[in-house]
């Protein structure tokens, strides 16, 4: 546990020094959002139906942009091979990664979503809306980080990122879209179900990458 | 020499596969050409089934009776799946090559039988529902795994190395495995929890004998000839591991040979300038070369732009 707060601390101090991450995911959510409004109209009637989409179309290309780079950033700089030496197991280098990944998407989101909620006047802000925020979050970081260390040596992980991580991640969106719609709209429709199953796809996939994890970095 | 002499090998070391064997081999050759003929066989005959035996629909007419081709075909990819899960564990688990054949031939019909299944499908829906897809939650998820069979070869493809394009393949095998039932189960939700028009799937009136008996000769004829296709496939898999390992010690030497990773920069070119060699001399037959790809630990950590080793495909 200290060796995983460790190498999350370490992320931090990285990204406080090198800004890589968190801003240019920050702006490229802002622009999709702003840019989704004229490919679905928000500003009309129908937003409280389509808008959630868009949100979570932002945060899936900002995912795939910032946590999908998470380890091919570690390669080129070439600290990869250090990060393999430390003396802890893959499952552990994969839990400091994945929360980092994790803590960067929500720091995105808490910039983003204000925003979105200014721009479209949506209640985004309510709380039943910000756990599901953070319940995808953790689907998409554990994906996220387990993919983009099975790309990081790969010649085309742009292609690869997105290749993976979509299809995969599917129930993320699909159940992240589906609550958040119903929280848009208010029609009281049962979210608690897509929260189980979205709580029961993050408690599985974080389990599996960390299992899995010595395999991917066994170099 | 030039490219025709690499074919020729190539050709003589798959078919000669059961020739320079033992009898047990040449047994277990003879065996799986059995299962085949049986697997098509029984396939031909639930065809025929299909159009002879079994009644037209009253409801579908005769355009149900596609369904004798495409359910099987359907499971036997959602069964790809489940191999290429089993042969995933069980090769980061005792890392045997002959696991990753199993996956790899497993993957490959994977995406076949999932296209088949695609394509028999449209077939059926656009006279049936007047459409050539529906967003129903089986469609949909076969269409997933569809992409993420995509995503697997394109992964291993530019994994690098063979060994780390089985590892790789290794651990998506498993992740999407576990994954495929909740998206299914999501996709599922995502229709009936919230309302839209849901096109009737027309069941037509109860499965009567004659249609059960001639399904089950249809699955039983396709799940064989599944079977045969995978084990010849581990088998040509096999060949071809066998063959890359020899090109490796070829163009690099048998004092590299226990690295042939580190090494492991085949071009098509080398091949075929390396190919010059006298027969093939009595070797160990479709096992694994005597490189183990277990214990070769200590490759190095060089960027592998350039030494790409085709993997497969």
């Amino acid at each position: 546990m200290k060796a995983v707060l460790a190498l999350v601390w370490k992320d931090l101090i990285v990204e406080l020094r090198a800004r890589e991450f968190i801003g240019s995911m920050v702006l490229f959510a802002l622009i999709t959002i702003v840019t989704l409004n004229f490919a679905f109209d928000l500003s009309g009637a129908g937003r409280e139906e389509s808008g959630a989409g868009g949100l979570w179309i932002a945060f899936l290309f900002a995912s795939v942009l910032g946590v999908g780079r998470s380890f091919a950033v570690e390669r080129d700089r070439g600290t990869l091979e250090g990060l393999g030496l430390l003396p802890v197991p893959g499952g552990t280098l994969f839990l400091g990664k994945f929360l980092s990944n994790a803590l960067f998407l929500l720091l995105v989101q808490l910039v983003s979503l204000p925003v979105f909620a200014l721009l479209y006047t949506l209640p985004a802000l309510r709380p039943m809306a910000i756990l599901f925020v953070v319940v995808g979050n953790l689907g998409l970081a554990a994906l996220g980080t387990l993919f983009s260390a099975l790309s990081a040596s790969s010649r085309s992980r742009e292609l690869l990122m997105p290749l993976l991580l979509f299809p995969l991640a599917l129930p993320i969106v699909i159940g992240c879209v589906r609550a958040t719609t119903m929280v848009y709209t208010g029609d009281g429709g049962e979210t608690w179900p897509w929260f189980n199953l979205l709580a029961a796809f993050d408690v599985m996939f974080i389990a599996v990458a960390y299992a899995v994890f010595d395999f991917v970095l066994e170099e | 020499m030039d490219a025709r002499g690499t074919r020729s090998r190539t050709d003589s070391a798959s078919t000669g596969a059961g020739r320079r064997g033992t009898s047990a081999t040449t047994r277990h050759d003879l065996a799986l050409t059995a299962l085949g003929a049986v697997g098509f066989i029984t396939t031909f005959i639930g065809i025929a089934m299909a159009f002879l035996y079994a009644p037209t629909d009253r409801v579908q007419g005769h355009a149900y009776r596609i369904v004798y081709i495409h359910a099987p075909v359907a499971w036997l990819a959602y069964l790809s799946v489940g191999v290429v899960f089993v042969a995933s564990i069980g090769y980061l688990w005792k890392r045997s090559m002959l696991m990753d054949r199993f996956s790899r031939a497993a993957a490959e019909l994977g995406f076949l039988f999932i296209s088949l299944a695609l394509v028999t499908g449209s077939l059926w829906g656009r006279p049936i529902w007047n459409a050539w897809w529906s967003w129903d939650a089986r469609l949909t998820t076969t269409l997933i795994l569809w992409f993420i069979y995509l995503g697997y070869f394109t992964l291993r493809a530019y994994a690098g190395d063979r060994d780390r394009a089985a590892r790789y393949g290794a651990v998506l095998g498993i992740v999407a495995m576990i994954d495929v039932p909740i998206i299914h189960q999501s996709v599922k939700w995502w229709r009936t929890l919230h309302p839209e028009p849901v096109v009737v799937r027309a069941s037509g009136p109860n499965l009567g004998n004659d249609m059960l008996v001639t399904l089950l000769v249809c699955f039983i004829g396709l799940t064989v000839v599944f079977t045969y296709l995978l084990l010849l496939k581990v088998q040509v898999e096999g060949v071809r591991d066998h063959l890359l390992d020899r090109e490796l010690d070829r163009t690099f030497g048998t004092d590299l040979h226990a690295h042939p990773h580190s090494h492991g920069m085949v071009t098509r070119d080398s091949s075929v300038s390396h190919a010059q060699m006298p027969g093939m001399p009595s070797s160990p037959g479709l096992a694994p070369a005597p490189t183990s790809f277990a214990d070769d630990t200590d490759r190095d950590h060089d960027h592998d732009h350039d030494r790409r080793v085709p993997t497969h495909g």
